[in-house]
């Protein structure tokens, strides 16, 4: 048996030699060789990841790839380190294996969703899903900061390539070459702040660099680098006026891509703010707390409403679940800001909940697009009846979405209202019930309309900038064939884990233990120094309580309302006023044009330097 | 030393977003992103910079001679090796767009919206 310490390679290694493997000899193989190699590499990193959670347990792994460690082996503080880190504890171990199984479920998804690939073009899709898989793993579990921007890179070009994978339609280019460069300039921004960082204090890691700040107190280089570095993972995060180009990259992705970007990715992005921020700037020459919690406040806030708006207006089902994203980022965006163990536990467990969800409503709308060449609301109305499981799975996802308890969603939930309660009662509370609820309604609504065909057909609203779902090219032909059973049990299958994660005790109490170990900085940097580790803060509760579940059921109860309302003749003309006014120019700042986005990048970080910096 | 290079390295990102918000042909646009990023090795080759130093190639070189930094020129030679990627996925991209759409006008794609 390898130690831990070797272990953590591996997780990043095997699938980046899958993918090798299956972009040189796929072509060669037949189909099933091609499928059963990339579920084998990515079933043994997820083997690999289990061992490691297991070995590493309420503490850290660390390893320095290649014997490269800081001179000495026990190295004096500050000296300048020139190795590549890898530091593992329970919440990024968690995303990595969260990634795993995403992955895993993708592969078993896509068994025969594609058609047959051509020439040398076999094994190109599961190769691209290894690398992204290697990607996202290596931004988990990196302790180092340029190479967190190598990674970020790597998933993110993996991720362009498997969103415009079906080149037959323009739409997927157009969301892939806008996801494509918003997203590769606001990480080059983030290389210009870890230079600036460099200059300052001759450090790459991130244990490194927080101890070197922490020698003098900041100044406006330093606030100058943290909005930088930020801006990686914050558009990656898609927080709102970043977030522009995940609806039109989800919209338009395939299906089983778009389980992994909206199921794991986003929420790497969320993670890295979290892990830069604890580690390199928490401390006393970084960002005072209070500037980055009312900040990251007002951001997470802005993000959460805005998706739980635009979500409500979308009829194209996939870009509806991505504004639903949205919504659901905001509110950790929140969990994160709060900067409180507790929130954070509840935070994990939204994330991990939030995922199955997420990922198995995706996988059923790629079933309706299998069946029916289309994913709009309107166009399918009443269309889908014959679909009885998938339809009810649908709902069932709508309900978890909405945080109905026991779902793990619902626990999150909870666990992140009673903290946000504590900082700012009622209002926080009141956002995460009602961002849950109308996501939730709105995925409900397009339930009640394309499975059961309730209430009168939609009208269409012309003039109205929107994207309809019809029209899209059906990511298999042949709609005469018998449904393939992994279209509908993958999802089933996320959908049971999502309410695992809820109704299982020990996943809640082992995340609150990885939340208060994420939350202890200074056990982080001594352990990349291989000290021992600082005496801990208390675990955080992790368990069910009667306002939690009664906020649940509120939430649930919320949605199934305006689910109802929605498809209920009477309430036409309700609120067109409203919609005009409001709706409607926030809608139209959903351009699709390259250029606005890009401007509201640069807008953005204008508007978090100057936040920051005068909170200095 | 000279705070010329940085203030060189702030332009030429400010000229790349300049060009990427005001693109009208994609393939301009993919070019504007490598604009911005060259932002970042002026910047990172800029830290490392010592005055009457030399490259940090040791063979050839007496015990104790300056040489710059040698770190960041890794960082760079990476960076470019990223940059290359991207660009030519994105490129690929743009070429699929030509020949299945005839554009390369972001204008011109309205599929998106709302």
């Amino acid at each position: 048996m390898p130690d831990t310490a070797r272990l953590l390679p591996l997780a990043v290694a095997v699938p980046l030699l899958g993918s090798v493997l299956l972009a040189v000899a796929g072509h060669r193989l037949p189909r099933l060789g091609t499928d059963v190699l990339a579920a084998f590499c990515a079933a043994a990193s997820l083997g690999c990841l289990v061992l490691l959670w297991v070995r590493t347990g309420d503490g850290r792994a660390v390893s320095w790839v290649g014997g490269w460690g800081p001179p000495g082996g026990a190295p004096a503080r500050g000296a300048q380190s020139v190795g590549i880190v890898l530091v593992a504890d329970r919440l990024g171990l968690g995303l990595a294996l969260l990634a795993a199984a995403l992955v895993l479920a993708v592969v078993a998804y896509a068994w025969r969703y594609f058609e047959e690939p051509v020439g040398g073009h076999a094994g190109v899709f599961p190769a691209l899903l290894l690398l992204f898989h290697a990607g996202m793993c290596g931004f988990a579990l990196t302790g180092d900061l340029f190479d967190a921007f190598v990674f970020f890179e790597l998933m993110g070009a993996c991720a362009y390539a498997l969103t415009g994978y079906r080149i037959e339609d323009p739409r997927p280019l157009h969301g892939a070459l806008t996801f494509g460069i918003v997203n590769s300039l606001a990480a080059y921004a983030s290389l210009l702040g870890i230079g600036l960082l460099y200059a300052r204090t001759g450090q790459l890691g991130l244990a490194q660099l927080g101890q070197a700040l922490d020698t003098r107190p900041p100044d406006l280089l330093v606030v100058c680098a943290f909005v930088l570095v930020l801006a990686g993972p914050l558009v990656k995060a898609a927080a709102a006026p970043f977030h522009f180009w995940l609806p039109d990259a989800h919209a338009v992705a395939p299906s089983p891509v778009c389980m992994l970007l909206s199921g794991v990715m986003v929420e790497l992005g969320v993670y890295g703010v979290a892990r830069i921020y604890w580690v390199v700037f928490a401390g006393p020459g970084g960002i005072p707390h209070p500037a980055f919690r009312s900040v990251l406040l007002v951001l997470g806030t802005l993000t959460a409403l805005l998706g739980a708006v635009m979500c409500w207006q979308q009829r194209h089902l996939k870009r509806l679940l991505a504004f639903s994203t949205v919504g659901h980022v905001g509110l950790f965006l929140v969990g994160v800001a709060l900067l409180d163990p507790a929130a954070l536990a509840g935070t994990a467990v939204y994330v991990a909940s939030h995922a199955g969800a997420k990922a198995a409503l995706f996988g059923l709308c790629g079933l309706l697009l299998d069946r029916y060449g289309s994913v709009d609301e309107h166009g399918l109305h009443g269309r889908a009846r014959e679909l009885v499981l998938p339809g009810l799975l649908f709902a069932v996802g709508g309900f978890a979405l909405a945080g109905l308890p026991p779902f793990g969603t619902g626990l999150g939930k909870a666990l992140g209202e009673e903290a946000a309660g504590r900082q700012l009662p009622f209002l926080l509370p009141a956002l995460y019930v009602l961002v849950s609820a109308v996501t939730g309604g709105a995925v409900l609504r397009a339930a009640l309309r394309v499975f059961a065909g309730a209430g009168p057909a939609p009208v269409d609203r012309p003039g109205e900038p929107e994207t309809s779902g019809e029209g899209e090219e059906p990511e298999v032909r042949g709609p005469g064939r018998r449904l393939p059973v992994p279209l509908v049990a993958v999802p089933a299958v996320l959908l049971l884990c999502s309410l695992l994660v809820g109704c299982v005790p020990a996943v809640g109490a082992r995340l609150a233990e990885a939340a208060r170990l994420f939350t202890d900085r200074a056990g982080y940097l001594a352990a990349a120094y291989q000290a021992p580790p600082a005496p801990a803060a208390p675990v955080p509760p992790a368990g069910w309580t009667a306002a939690g579940v009664l906020l649940g059921l509120l939430s649930a109860a919320l949605a199934t309302g305006l689910a109802l309302l929605a498809v209920h003749p009477l309430h036409r003309g309700l609120g067109a006023a409203l919609n005009r006014r409001l709706v409607l120019p926030l809608r139209r700042l959903h351009s699709g044009l390259l250029g606005d986005y890009v401007t509201w990048l640069v807008v953005g970080l204008a508007g978090l330097l100057v936040a920051f910096a005068a909170q200095r | 030393m000279s705070v010329f290079p940085y203030l060189m390295a702030g332009w030429i990102l400010l000229v790349g977003i300049y060009g990427l918000a005001t693109s009208r042909n994609l393939i301009q646009a993919v070019g504007c992103l490598s604009v911005a990023q060259s932002a970042t090795y002026v910047l990172l080759l800029a830290v490392g910079y010592r005055r009457g130093a030399t490259a940090p190639v040791f063979s050839d070189l007496p015990v104790g001679a300056p040489v710059v930094d040698p770190v960041v020129q890794a960082l760079a030679l990476t960076d470019v090796v990223v940059g290359a990627t991207v660009t030519a996925v994105l490129l690929a991209l743009v070429i699929q767009l030509r020949k299945r759409h005839g554009t390369v006008d972001p204008e011109r794609l309205t599929g998106l919206r709302g």
